[in-house]
């Protein structure tokens, strides 16, 4: 197929498209005609050509079949009594009858092209994609004639202005997007400043640590050392928070208790914890996924989604992983009562980095 | 009352309707008429009804992402006349026993409502998933096979492009899709987005808080995303399907070399009555599939999960297969690739798998133009290349494969420490080895195979197959017969191009541009080790000698024999076995082996292949 021989390209007489680094071979190996046609059993044997008619209608029939099938499964098997077996029933059933009734038409259908419907192979040419010479002139003559009559070209202020006004038309709609997320108002001046919200949670001076999800308050002394506590602020229930899954995604906290040897606050959070007992963040400064897994004798942290490891003995910093930053550390005290609150709120944002986080 | 009276408008076509009615009968016939006088609708017949399309099981591959495409929207249908995209809270009172009393968003409420008080409407929720699944990865096996056979390459560019962006829309409705239940699940897949789009640099922080209506998870997301899912990336999906459906009509589809197969033409079956038949048993086929996999198993039980909750931990989970190579990306990013630079933080733990596939996405959209703008080919290609015959790109291509295979498995990491009791760590640092080492290998073990397949297809070609058949000569001689491809399939294994490396010459001012020198280096890159296709002079030449040797051979045996005779005193015996008609079988002698033209025994190789 040597591009000079190529019917493609020569029906477009101003066409000589480029064959670039290609070398065609001069002589290539060819074979111009169609292999002799293979008769077929169906082809040969009137019988076999009948039995074969008489599976794709067997088939068609059969798919009637299944679909009646489906349809009274449908019937006979009610899921009223909420048992996952009653569903799972009706489920497999009715899926197995139209799963078959399906699959009956597609074979059937198909068994019907390849052994019944004649298998003659046709050649039919191909054109080049590219317009005739002449079509291709006659747009651009249309194009032609429509920037003579408009001035498109010729009156470039018009042109630009339009294309001035259309993009500007534009800026507006994206505007409207900005509603997309609320905005502040006197009642809650920073409803809309995503960096002062992601910056502070529920967590401030005297607010009680309690267990996750039950709200009961945590007495330091009942801590077992080894033991990993989850933790949410007192206060934050479901009823009683407007946007309660909101802060609970940035409040939630992991207590751990340790021997106080064992323990190596980093410098200037020696006083955050209380007596071998540290809280520390649970959302994870990689992405955000909840950092759960405590692995007691080694003090490792592990995150679940994307294995970034916190070492809790040495101020949560990083042994592997994706993550960059060591867990926010809560720093925690003991009341009067001998139960565990919040010392203040976070020092830094919680969860993962952003642009303005620092 | 008098038949004399009829007008005679309808008395007149009435003799011709009893000699031969209209096809299909009267009402068909009145009904095309109707139509076409009101559509022209004859003349699209009569350009689609017997269009040729070629045949090769390949070309079924795009079919499964379109008849998986068409499940999709069928099952989804059904789905949102039950699902509330709402994320109010409510408590559960549904059937569903153990989640009764369980405060959770009506997303998830209307979820199991419907997997659980409608009868079928489990059935048609795993059908909507399974069926997703499937669309995504036919549209993966199919652009491979595009990719592997030079398919993309002039006048299919663009097909290629709007095929790609098909792509990129099935896996944003996936993920639109998986996060719609409100699930402890998908509630973490969103945290997960929510983070990687904090940490792209300047507009990270506000994207993510519009998108969100507020912080995460806030009570805006699953309604907008249902927005997404339901119209937007449909409309768009569904507009640039039937455009690559047209643009696939109007390019016609390749084919691969054979006998009277050439670039100038299409040589196969009819659309109708063979393709409709066979595309429409296909999406039975895909849809019965489907069905049957979606009764018989469980996807995304979001019962076990419950509602969201940021709190909670679930360990080995794993994101829906397509989403998993971007999760695995963000797994391999090595520790402490954060940094505060001019009073901002840099989150390159984030930035680098989001560039590094962005980069990924985006080559491999412009491959064609890449390709094209390298070997400078204007022409159009309609036949298929067989992957061996592009080495260098075969070589490419496997070495993407082998990219994205390593950050899909890395999505599965812990599943793959906790299993085979390994450390976390060495599979982490195995797996970012294989992900920068492995491409480079895999690109050179790819091209050597692909040059030495090349190199036995020659071989094929002018010595034939290798028959394992050991003869004896009449001399003492051992030879291996070699059978002679059939002549049919001679022009499947012969290449008739090939592209030589560009020879940068200095222009008039005697520079040579950055450019032009670049695309030499690439050209180089691509084509310096290649096979010269074989010309048919020398297949010609290769085959005369073939027969020569055979026609030595049968001289010297036929000399033996009649040495043989003589000695046994029978020296006017025949020279071959006498054909007593009894005994079918060709003797098994050097002569009759490689004797292919000897129209009696024909190869039964060759009544194979001239059959398909």
């Amino acid at each position: 197929m040597a591009h000079e021989d190529d019917p493609l390209e020569h029906e477009r007489a101003s066409w000589q498209p480029s064959p670039g680094l290609a070398v065609a071979v001069t002589d290539p190996v060819q074979h111009d005609s169609l292999p002799p046609h293979r008769e077929r059993m169906t082809d040969k044997d009137p019988a076999a050509m009948k039995r074969a008619v008489r599976t794709v209608y067997t088939l068609f029939y059969l798919s009637v079949a299944a679909s009646i099938w489906a349809v009274a499964a449908y019937i006979l098997f009610p899921i009223e009594s909420g048992s996952l077996t009653d569903i799972r029933h009706n489920e497999l059933f009715v899926g197995l009858g139209i799963a078959a009734a399906l699959l009956a038409i597609g074979v059937g259908a198909i068994h019907w092209s390849k052994a019944v419907m004649s298998d003659k192979e046709f050649i039919e040419p191909r054109h080049a994609t590219r317009g005739r010479d002449t079509t291709r002139d006659a747009a651009i003559q249309a194009f032609a004639e429509a920037n003579e009559e408009s001035g498109f070209g010729r009156r470039a202020m018009i042109r630009n202005s339009m294309i001035a006004a259309v993009v500007a038309s534009i800026v507006p709609g994206i505007t409207l997007f900005r509603g997309l997320a609320p905005e502040g108002s006197p009642a809650d001046p920073h409803a809309g400043d995503p960096v002062y919200l992601l910056s502070h949670t529920m967590w401030k001076k005297g607010t009680r640590l309690v267990h996750d999800p039950t709200g009961a308050p945590i007495k330091a002394a009942d801590i077992e050392i080894g033991s990993a506590v989850h933790v949410i602020p007192e206060g934050l229930m479901p009823d009683e928070v407007s946007n309660y899954l909101d802060e609970k995604a940035k409040a939630i906290v992991l207590l751990v208790r340790m021997p106080v040897d064992q323990l190596h606050p980093p410098k200037g959070k020696e006083s955050w914890g209380y007596d071998g007992i540290v809280a520390f963040s649970k959302v994870c400064t990689h992405v955000g996924c909840p950092v759960a897994l405590y692995e007691q004798q080694t003090h490792h942290l592990l995150c679940p989604c994307h294995q970034s490891q916190f070492d809790v003995s040495h101020g949560a910093e990083v042994l592997f992983g994706p993550a960059a930053r060591p867990l926010p550390q809560l720093p925690i005290e003991v009341d009067a009562e001998g139960y565990l609150v919040a010392q203040s709120d976070f020092h830094e944002p919680v969860g993962p980095s952003f642009w303005e986080r620092h | 009352m008098s038949t004399t009276t009829a007008p005679s408008e309808t008395e007149a076509p009435a003799p011709a309707s009893e000699k031969e009615a209209p096809l299909g009968g009267r009402f068909l016939g009145w009904a095309s008429n109707y139509l076409d006088e009101r559509t022209s609708l004859s003349g699209f017949v009569k350009e689609l009804g017997r269009k040729i399309f070629p045949d090769h099981w390949s070309f079924m591959l795009g079919e499964i992402a379109l008849w998986s495409f068409v499940a999709v929207l069928l099952s989804g249908t059904f789905l949102t006349f039950f699902f509330q995209a709402s994320m109010v809270e409510t408590h559960y009172a549904g059937a569903y026993e153990p989640m009764r009393g369980v405060q959770m968003s009506a997303a998830l409420d209307s979820t199991l409502r419907l997997s659980f008080d409608i009868r079928g409407g489990l059935l048609v929720r795993q059908i909507h998933h399974w069926a997703a699944l499937v669309f995504v990865a036919g549209i993966g096996v199919h652009m491979l096979r595009v990719f592997f056979t030079g398919a993309f390459r002039k006048p299919r560019e663009l097909n290629w492009v709007i095929g790609f962006i098909l792509f990129v829309l099935a896996m944003a409705e996936g993920f639109t899709g998986y996060s719609l239940p409100d699930d402890l699940l998908s509630g973490n897949g969103l945290a997960i987005i929510n983070g990687m789009i904090k940490g792209i640099p300047v507009i990270g922080t506000w994207t993510s808080f519009l998108l969100f209506g507020g912080l995460f998870p806030g009570n805006q997301i699953v309604g907008r995303l249902y927005t997404l899912h339901i119209l937007l990336l449909p409309a768009i999906l569904v507009g640039l399907l039937v455009l690559h459906l047209m643009l696939m009509i109007i390019n016609k589809h390749t084919q691969f070399a054979g006998p009277a197969r050439k670039n100038s033409n299409v040589v196969g079956y009819p659309m109708l009555p063979v393709y409709a038949s066979k595309m429409g048993g296909f999406f039975f086929i895909t849809f019965g599939i489907i069905v049957l996999i979606a009764s018989l198993f469980t996807i995304n039980p979001i019962w076990n999960y419950g509602p969201y909750d940021p709190s909670p931990v679930s360990a080995g989970t794993q994101p829906d297969w397509y989403i998993g190579f971007a999760d695995g990306a963000l797994r391999l990013a090595p520790p402490h690739l954060e940094f505060v630079w001019l009073d901002h933080t840099w989150s390159f733990n984030i930035i680098i798998p989001l560039v590094v596939l962005v980069v990924f996405i985006v080559l491999v959209m412009f491959y064609p133009f890449i390709e094209a703008w390298i070997t400078g080919d204007k022409r159009e290609h309609h036949i298929a290349q067989r992957p061996r015959n592009s080495a260098t790109r075969t070589a490419i291509g496997a070495a993407g494969v082998w990219f994205y295979a390593v950050l899909w498995a890395s999505a599965s990491s812990d599943l793959i420490a906790t299993h085979f009791q390994l450390t976390m760590e060495g599979v982490i640092h195995t797996l970012q080895g294989a992900l920068i080492i492995g491409p480079i290998i895999i690109y050179f073990v790819a091209k050597r195979i692909c040059i030495a397949l090349q190199k036995k297809d020659r071989e094929i070609l002018l010595h034939g197959y290798e028959s394992g058949r050991i003869v004896r000569l009449p001399g003492g001689e051992f030879i291996e017969v070699h059978q002679p491809v059939d002549e049919f399939e001679r022009i499947k294994l012969a290449d008739y191009e090939t592209y030589e490396p560009l020879v940068v010459r200095p222009n008039a001012k005697g520079r040579i541009g950055f450019w032009r020198n670049f695309r030499g280096s690439l050209s180089r890159w691509f084509f310096e080790d290649r096979l010269v296709p074989i010309t048919h002079t020398e297949l010609e030449a290769a085959h005369a000698h073939q027969h020569h040797e055979l026609e030595q051979m049968a001289s010297i045996e036929g000399e033996e024999i009649q040495g043989a005779h003589e000695r046994a005193g029978h020296p006017e015996a025949p020279l071959t076995p006498i054909d007593d008609g009894k005994s079918g079988e060709v003797p098994v002698r050097p002569t009759s082996v490689l004797n292919t033209d000897d129209p009696a025994h024909p190869h039964k190789n060759r009544e194979k292949e001239a059959g398909q």
